[in-house]
């Protein structure tokens, strides 16, 4: 054989071993995570590679993007014609997006998510958009002792406190003079925390930010009877000094309830490691006040989606399949702590099985959870919701700031021919 | 009319400077305050914010902020892309610029003055405005790469320079820089059988140095600071600029002493630049009351 006929055999040879390994296709897959916690980053990149390793048609490469500049990098790369195939999407936004044609319609079956937390699975317009790994959930952070020692009823699940028990305990923690304010609800934090953390209060007076029934309209839900006394409530916290307000210095939140500054502290499940330890048996997670229409909190995390734009969605939804399996969730809520989204991960974690240190976040999410509206409108209704209850807690008047927020509210979805409901 | 004594001439020169250092430490603070802090764990930053112990390097001090912060996001990599960008811009605007306002200063051409009121009256346009329209341009470029003709400027250095390589407020420092400067020079120059191009590259530029450094200074800063631009154009962290590297520091809990020691290293190549052109920045603020 010639030197020429072996060099073609061996060419001939080494293409076909090399077949099997170009023909996968690459997905591309963005998410909010860059300079976050790197064990979120390392458990994806975990699931990745495992992913790619378990079949040859698919290999999926992860793009990091900070999470405050995420958003606009989606938007802009929408704009251009330029979107991943696989994009992670915040819970409350997916609505805006999928209306946006950023996002196309999950090709897998529901019935595979019939177990999942219903705060980790995004709907839109009957159909099912993007699945979360994860939720996450908001308690009422106390001290055991600190209750007891001022006569005040530990609340449960199945008892929570009224409003005129929440509103006592309040005043009595003041009047004892040993805390700088009873309550810390984190007003420093003007972001999403206002209406992912409030509203549920709004929505258990009886109110909403809009007007879940139509989703046309936020007269009578943002400004009605129950709103109003909502905001009236809202407004005495800062008036009588129950809670510092919107001057509240980052530093006094990070650390005040842990020094004892604060009595009561209402945060969420991703901060409760640390007074945890500092407390021990002593720390307790109380569930939301019933303000009259049933405890509320807020529900819906980071999920994953298909963009409209990507060319291969059934790879994209075997990745999503593959990502979701309860060995993964429970990677994930081992490695940040988030809640999740299956009973049976819960029980393959330390925090969340029966008897986990975390395990009441749980029991919370499954009961209290009440996503916040979903409807493309709620981009810019949560920034009048936020500006409304800043300037209530800053002493405008009640009515009259609801009433514009609602006419805000209502102006937007009208200019935007209903937002598609 | 009596003359001052020396006593009350000693006083005014002690308030004068009590004057001037106050002023200097109000300006010098927030610097104090940003590297001290660098230096110090999350919680006692926060903590020490109540008292002076905020500009004291006191407490638990190292440089562990520094390494969880190189840790957290390729530092290194941030700094010199926006090194790189601002550069590359500075330099190429600042030739571009000073053509323009050479023209428009000493030629005669038809409309010249029409076209100096539209470039300054782009003064008013902000870069939101034109953002989304610019990025549908620059998407749809062509660019000759290694694979030949490729299309889409996204991903690349060329996108975060070549759109700032001219601007209206250069122009304009050019150009009344160059009206204030005497005739005499262009006239004699002329005389002596010089081209244009020759004026503007050895009679006029090197006597500009005020205006150059006034300039470069302005553009560094804008061009620093950019950062709507890159995140919009750069979706691979390989060409992402300090300032869309910072928001890698602003997390559900923001550990303040890493946002400290990153602001700390981002600072310094500003702050050497300044100081390499401070002395013709402030002759040329003295000379043309040019406020910037």
């Amino acid at each position: 054989m010639g030197r020429f006929a072996k060099l073609t055999g061996i060419l001939a040879l080494t293409t076909a071993l090399a077949g099997p390994a170009l023909a996968a296709t690459e997905l591309s897959m963005w998410y909010h995570g860059a300079g976050g916690d790197s064990a979120e980053r390392d458990t994806f990149a975990r699931i990745i590679k495992e992913f790619n390793e378990s079949q040859s048609d698919w290999e999926v490469k992860l793009q990091a993007f900070p999470q405050i500049a995420y958003n606009d990098a989606i938007t802009a790369a929408a704009v251009a014609g330029k979107l991943p195939d696989i994009i992670d999407v915040d819970g409350p936004i997916m609505p805006n997006w999928a209306w946006s044609k950023y996002m196309q319609p999950l090709p897998i079956p529901e019935e595979k998510f019939a177990k999942f937390l219903p705060g980790t699975l995004g709907h839109w317009d009957g159909k099912l958009y993007s699945v979360g790994l994860w939720d996450a959930a908001v308690a009422m952070y106390a001290r055991k002792s600190v209750l007891e020692e001022n006569g005040i009823r530990i609340p449960t699940l199945d008892k929570p406190w009224t409003l005129e028990e929440f509103d006592a305990a309040l005043v009595k923690l003041k009047d004892s003079g040993k805390f700088d304010y009873p309550l810390d609800l984190a007003m420093n934090d003007k972001g999403e925390w206002y209406p992912y953390a409030f509203s549920p209060f709004l929505q258990s007076f009886g109110g909403d930010i809009v007007d879940r029934s139509t989703y046309k309209t936020a007269e009578g839900a943002l400004n009605g009877e129950a709103a109003v006394k909502f905001g009236k409530w809202w407004q005495s916290l800062f008036e009588r000094k129950l809670a510092p307000g919107t001057s509240q210095d980052t530093a006094d939140h990070d650390t005040g309830f842990l020094e004892g500054k604060y009595a009561l502290q209402w945060n969420g499940n991703w901060a409760a490691l640390k007074p945890l330890d500092k407390f021990g048996d002593d720390m307790l997670f109380l569930p939301a006040p019933d303000f009259g229409h049933g405890p509320k909190i807020g529900a819906a995390s980071w999920q994953l989606g298909i963009s409209a734009s990507s060319e291969h969605a059934d790879g994209a939804a075997k990745f999503i399949e593959f990502a979701t399996q309860d060995k993964y969730l429970a990677a994930f809520s081992n490695a940040i702590g988030l809640i999740p989204a299956t009973a049976e991960a819960a029980q393959m974690t330390e925090n969340y099985k029966d008897g986990g240190k975390l395990a009441v976040f749980y029991d919370l999410s499954a009961k209290q959870a009440l996503v916040r509206p979903v409807t493309p409108g709620y981009v810019f209704a949560a920034k009048e919701f936020r500006k409304a209850l800043s300037d209530i807690a800053d002493g405008a008047d009640v009515q009259d700031t609801l009433d514009a927020a609602a006419d805000a509210i209502t102006a937007d979805i009208e200019k935007n021919s209903g937002y598609g409901h | 009319m009596p003359s001052r004594t020396p006593e009350t001439r000693a006083t005014s020169l002690f308030m004068r400077y009590a004057i001037l250092v106050l002023v200097a430490l109000i300006f010098v603070f927030p610097l104090v305050f940003m590297l001290v802090s660098s230096l110090k764990p999350s919680m006692q930053l926060l903590s020490d914010t109540s008292s002076i112990r905020a500009f004291l390097p006191v407490g638990d001090i190292s440089l562990d902020n520094y390494t969880a912060s190189f840790a957290r996001a390729p530092v290194a990599l941030f700094i010199f892309n926006s090194i790189f960008v601002t550069s590359v811009t500075v330099v190429l605007n600042l030739v571009i610029c000073s053509m323009a306002g050479f023209s428009f200063a000493f030629l005669d051409w038809k409309g010249k003055d029409v076209m100096l009121s539209i470039v300054i009256a782009t003064l008013i346009v902000p870069l939101e405005t034109i953002a989304i329209p610019l990025l549908l341009v620059v998407n749809n470029l062509p660019w000759i790469g290694a694979d030949g003709i490729e299309w889409g400027w996204l991903n690349s250095y060329r996108v975060q320079i070549v759109p700032f390589l001219s601007d209206a407020l250069t122009v304009f420092l050019f150009v009344q820089y160059f009206r204030d400067l005497p005739r005499d020079l262009i006239e004699a120059a002329r005389i002596d059988g010089a081209s244009w191009f020759q004026i503007y590259a050895k009679v006029i530029m090197p006597i500009s140095g005020p205006v150059i450094a006034t300039a470069a200074i302005l553009r560094f800063l804008a061009m620093y600071n950019q950062y709507l631009w890159p995140l919009m154009v750069t979706q691979s962290e390989q060409y992402r600029p300090v300032m869309v590297g910072l928001q890698y520091f602003f997390q559900l809990n923001t550990d303040w002493g890493q946002v400290m020691a990153y602001l700390s290293m981002i600072t310094v190549p500003v702050l050497a630049f300044y100081l390499a052109l401070q002395r013709a920045f402030i002759t040329s603020i003295a000379s043309t009351g040019i406020k910037g």
